[in-house]
């Protein structure tokens, strides 16, 4: 099969200080074959597609391309040489036109000058060919997110290009145009180019893919023929792992502390990736930690925000200890009681270049004065010197610049800033995501022991055997809306991954499968 | 939290492995640290051993520079800078920027000196020591600080509410004052203050020049502000992650909106100072002194993109100009090379600042 096939990646093994990304990965596509390849948020993936595009090289095995093996060739020349990447996060250049992106740094010439006929008439000959009716002077930041998606498919294809990557190419398309981009694969399936999907869906697998390989904890999982396999025995590959987590502790939840009615937001925030929230309802409850789960993009981290003041909703009520609230910003929901750690912790947690004083009391800083203006500077150090303690944060001195510490000595600095304030609700998204083993256990200890203590604990995680061990109860998130919820002792992986990854209509029409086979 | 020390002290397997892995990272620290530490250092003092070094060149080239009447002349000539420096140092400490000080500076001057000496025709060249019962200049005073602050503050809330950058709001303002200013003096200055007034600008008070000690007073206050107040640190916030800032629950747009309006307050008491100096309000005060307390507030160390600097920066990067200034004059270097000179450091001042920046912000 070695000879026919149009890229074999073999042994493959990435390594980052701490992290073994891949170990001993293989990959087989074939021309005209789609292939799926699927896994859980930190799986491998996105460090195998890296690795086929240039943007990174691999440690150790080989890869061939089209017979001939790979060496450490860039980016650009592995687009040369017909691997073309569609990302999921676009690399469109907003402000240029739709013809301009198709042809960026390949643009046609006569002269020495871009010769624009020619590239309007390419462009307009290749958008056509995918359906894409937009004139192709159309700066791209007009339009909508599939449109955009079409012009990088298009720039892949005046690349003649013969393996394209897609990765996660549906996350953020409406059902039409989903639809649009199937039909896109087929035909570009039936001209002979090797297709490597990425996703989430697995409806869409079923539905469109020829084979499949699954990723686990960056090792192969399993590889198959989409048509001999069932969604179950997917689930199962992705998921099924030796259990390594503490069971949950039985903790008697307390009342509502908040309540989260209806949120809906169907619009997108300007300047952001937000995805869009139908109609959430949630409960929290003190001295519970209560879980989401659900895939990148599904609406958690939103809802979370909507609820901390950060983003604005369009209808929906929120309640703090029983009464309705307004939180039209952050400053509102902390002066309620409320702590958010964000998801990003160099974008939106931390101040990088300031020190660990600066970083860990800025909410807190009115809580320390002396007389009515002044920091405490005393009582400033003894505070951070006793969480430098509790949480055993591995610092030199206080005035260190922030930037310069491990990822896990970061998040307990931002747990820190929020815990110096006692809130009554603590909002913790990805608690662990980037940060060592040890580092792990130490905060979810913290985090038990603030619920054990009353606090209401949110926890926005990625990584399901986390939100199984850690929470007490767990909901689970697709799509903008809540699609099931269980109490964490009765939760499997496959149980919450089923709810994460099936859309409600699938989920039902899958059961009924289940039902007529048994 | 005495109990969660308990609980994280038990010694956990996982733990242990905290522990192993944390040692490599030990080892690199020091390292990175010190090289972090001795940019930082040059950031701190860099700009301050130039000065010196400065000081003594020019005194070896003529030693009439380091009299003392000459170091408080320098510090006269600088302190109108200074006052507004301190102001622009918290705006660009917040990655903003103010083009419109100078600007702001010409109006509440003018508009001090209308409201003492009248305007038009009714406008005596002859000071009156009586007037406002001997305090012709509080009035003014006031009329500079009230005003300076409204107009920042108008400044500051159209940049925020409407999300337009300060460099357009601030570059528009320039103008706009600067027309207003005109208006108001129908184009000529209005000059001669009662001695009550002028002192502000020619007094000493044992043998300090006013100018020099209200320069020191603001200075002093805002380098107390921003080190040893939650003001200051919520400055630094906004500057140096403003969404980090929002989520930390700082409100962002006031803390933007209360720097510039600082800074026309700062701006106004420079305008002030400089009327009562000159004895004379002229619509054209302050033109371009945007640039030049932009530019000391730079090679005061004070980062353009916001929350690393601070005011002791400011005061010596403000003294370095002056010094510089002064002392190209008494060498008689051509006015035309001086020029190009202090454009030539304040490109080296700001590159230098770029350079510890990409250092700082590895990893």
């Amino acid at each position: 099969m070695s000879n026919d096939s149009l890229l074999k990646v073999n042994q493959v093994s990435k390594r980052f200080p701490g992290v073994v990304a891949l170990d001993k990965v293989s990959l087989t596509v074939l021309p005209g074959e789609v292939h799926a390849l699927l896994g859980e948020n930190g799986a491998g993936k996105s460090t195998l597609l890296k690795i086929l595009s240039g943007a990174q090289y691999q440690d150790a095995g080989t890869i061939e391309f089209n017979g001939s093996a790979l060496g450490q060739e860039l980016p650009f020349e592995r687009q040369r040489m017909g691997i073309v990447t569609v990302y999921q996060e676009f690399t469109l250049m907003p402000n240029l036109s739709v013809a301009e992106n198709i042809f960026v740094g390949r643009e046609p010439v006569k002269r020495k000058f871009i010769s624009w006929p020619t590239m309007l008439r390419e462009a307009k000959r290749f958008t056509d060919k995918l359906d894409l009716r937009v004139d192709p002077m159309t700066p791209v930041y007009a339009l909508s997110v599939a449109e955009q998606q079409m012009v990088e498919i298009a720039r892949a294809l005046t690349m003649n290009a013969k393996l394209i990557i897609l990765d996660e190419p549906t996350a953020a398309l409406s059902d039409r145009e989903v639809e649009k981009l199937h039909q896109i694969v087929h035909d570009l399936k039936a001209q002979g180019i090797g297709i490597i999907y990425v996703t989430h869906r697995l409806g869409e697998v079923k539905k469109i893919c020829d084979r499949l390989t699954v990723l686990r904890d960056g090792k192969n999982a399993g590889e198959a023929n989409v048509a001999d396999t069932s969604i179950d025995q997917i689930v199962r590959m992705m998921v099924g792992r030796d259990v390594e987590y503490l069971p949950g502790e039985n903790r008697p939840a307390g009342e509502v502390i908040a309540r989260v009615e209806g949120i809906t937001r169907l619009k997108r925030l300007p300047g952001s990736q937000a995805v869009p929230l139908r109609g959430m309802t949630l409960d929290i409850r003190k001295g519970e930690i209560l879980g989401l789960a659900g895939l990148v993009g599904a609406g958690r981290t939103e809802v979370v925000r909507a609820l901390f003041g950060a983003d604005r909703f369009d209808r929906g009520k929120l309640y703090f200890e029983g009464r309705e609230v307004t939180i039209p910003s952050p400053h509102e929901a902390i002066k309620l009681g409320m702590a958010l750690v964000p998801e990003d912790r160099k974008q939106q947690g931390l101040f990088l270049t300031h020190s660990i004083r600066q970083n860990l009391t800025l909410p807190n800083l009115a809580n320390l004065l002396v007389g009515r203006f002044f920091i405490n500077g005393r009582a400033e150090t003894s505070l951070i010197e006793s969480f430098r303690k509790s949480l055993r944060i591995r610092m030199a001195h206080q005035e260190i610049v922030v930037g310069t510490l491990s990822g896990g000595n970061q998040q307990k600095v931002i747990l820190a800033r929020w815990m110096a304030l006692k809130p009554k609700l603590l909002i913790v998204d990805e608690p662990t995501r980037g940060i060592d083993i040890g580092a792990k256990a130490e905060v979810h200890q913290l985090l038990r022991e603030l619920a054990r203590n009353g606090t209401a604990v949110v926890v926005v995680s990625s990584e399901l055997p986390e939100v199984i061990s850690l929470c007490d109860r767990i909901v689970t998130v697709k799509e903008g809306r809540i699609t099931g919820e269980m109490m964490a002792r009765e939760a499997t992986e496959e149980k919450l991954m089923k709810l994460m990854v099936l859309a409600a209509g699938e989920h039902h029409a899958h059961v009924g499968v289940d039902v007529a086979a048994t | 939290m005495p109990t969660s020390v308990s609980t994280l002290r038990q010694p956990e397997p996982t733990i242990l492995m905290a522990q192993t892995t944390a040692v490599p990272e030990k080892v690199a620290e020091p390292e990175r640290k010190k090289s972090i530490e001795w940019v930082g250092f040059f950031q701190r003092f860099g700009v301050f051993i130039f000065l010196i070094l400065l000081i003594l060149f020019f005194t070896s080239q003529n030693a009439r520079f380091l009299s003392v009447r000459n170091l408080f002349n320098i510090l006269t000539d600088v302190s109108i800078y200074g006052i507004m420096a301190v102001g622009m140092t918290l705006v660009i400490l917040t990655a903003g920027v103010d083009l419109s000080v100078g600007a702001i500076l010409a109006l509440c001057a003018m508009c001090g000196a209308a409201v003492v000496k009248g305007t038009g025709d009714s406008r005596s060249e002859t000071p009156d020591p009586h007037a406002f019962g001997g305090f012709s200049w509080l009035v003014a005073l006031l009329i500079c600080i009230v005003l300076g602050t409204v107009v920042g503050f108008i400044q500051g809330k159209v940049s925020t509410k409407f999300r337009i950058p300060p460099f357009i709001v601030t570059l528009g303002g320039m103008t706009v004052w600067r027309g207003a200013t005109l208006l108001i003096g129908a184009g000529s200055p209005i000059s001669g203050f009662d001695p009550g007034y002028t002192w502000w600008g020619n007094g000493a008070v044992f043998g300090l020049p006013v100018p020099v000690l209200v320069f020191f007073v603001v200075a002093v206050t805002g380098y107390i502000a921003l080190r040893y107040t939650p003001y200051g640190r919520h400055v630094y916030a906004v500057g140096g992650n403003p969404e980090a800032a929002r989520l930390s629950g700082l409100r962002v747009d006031r803390i933007l909106t209360s720097v510039y309006a600082i800074t026309g307050l700062l701006a106004g008491v420079a305008g002030f100072i400089q009327s009562a100096r000159l004895s004379s309000a002229e619509a054209t005060g302050g033109l371009g002194f945007e640039l030049t307390v932009i530019a000391s507030v730079v090679i005061g160390g004070t980062s353009l993109s916001g929350g690393l600097g601070g005011i002791a920066g400011t005061v010596v990067g403000t003294i370095l100009i002056g010094v510089l200034l002064n002392g190209l004059v008494i060498m008689n270097v051509n006015p035309y090379y001086q020029q190009i000179i202090i454009g030539v450091i304040i490109v080296l001042a700001v590159g230098f600042d770029t350079y510890a920046k990409s250092r700082r912000g590895r990893r």
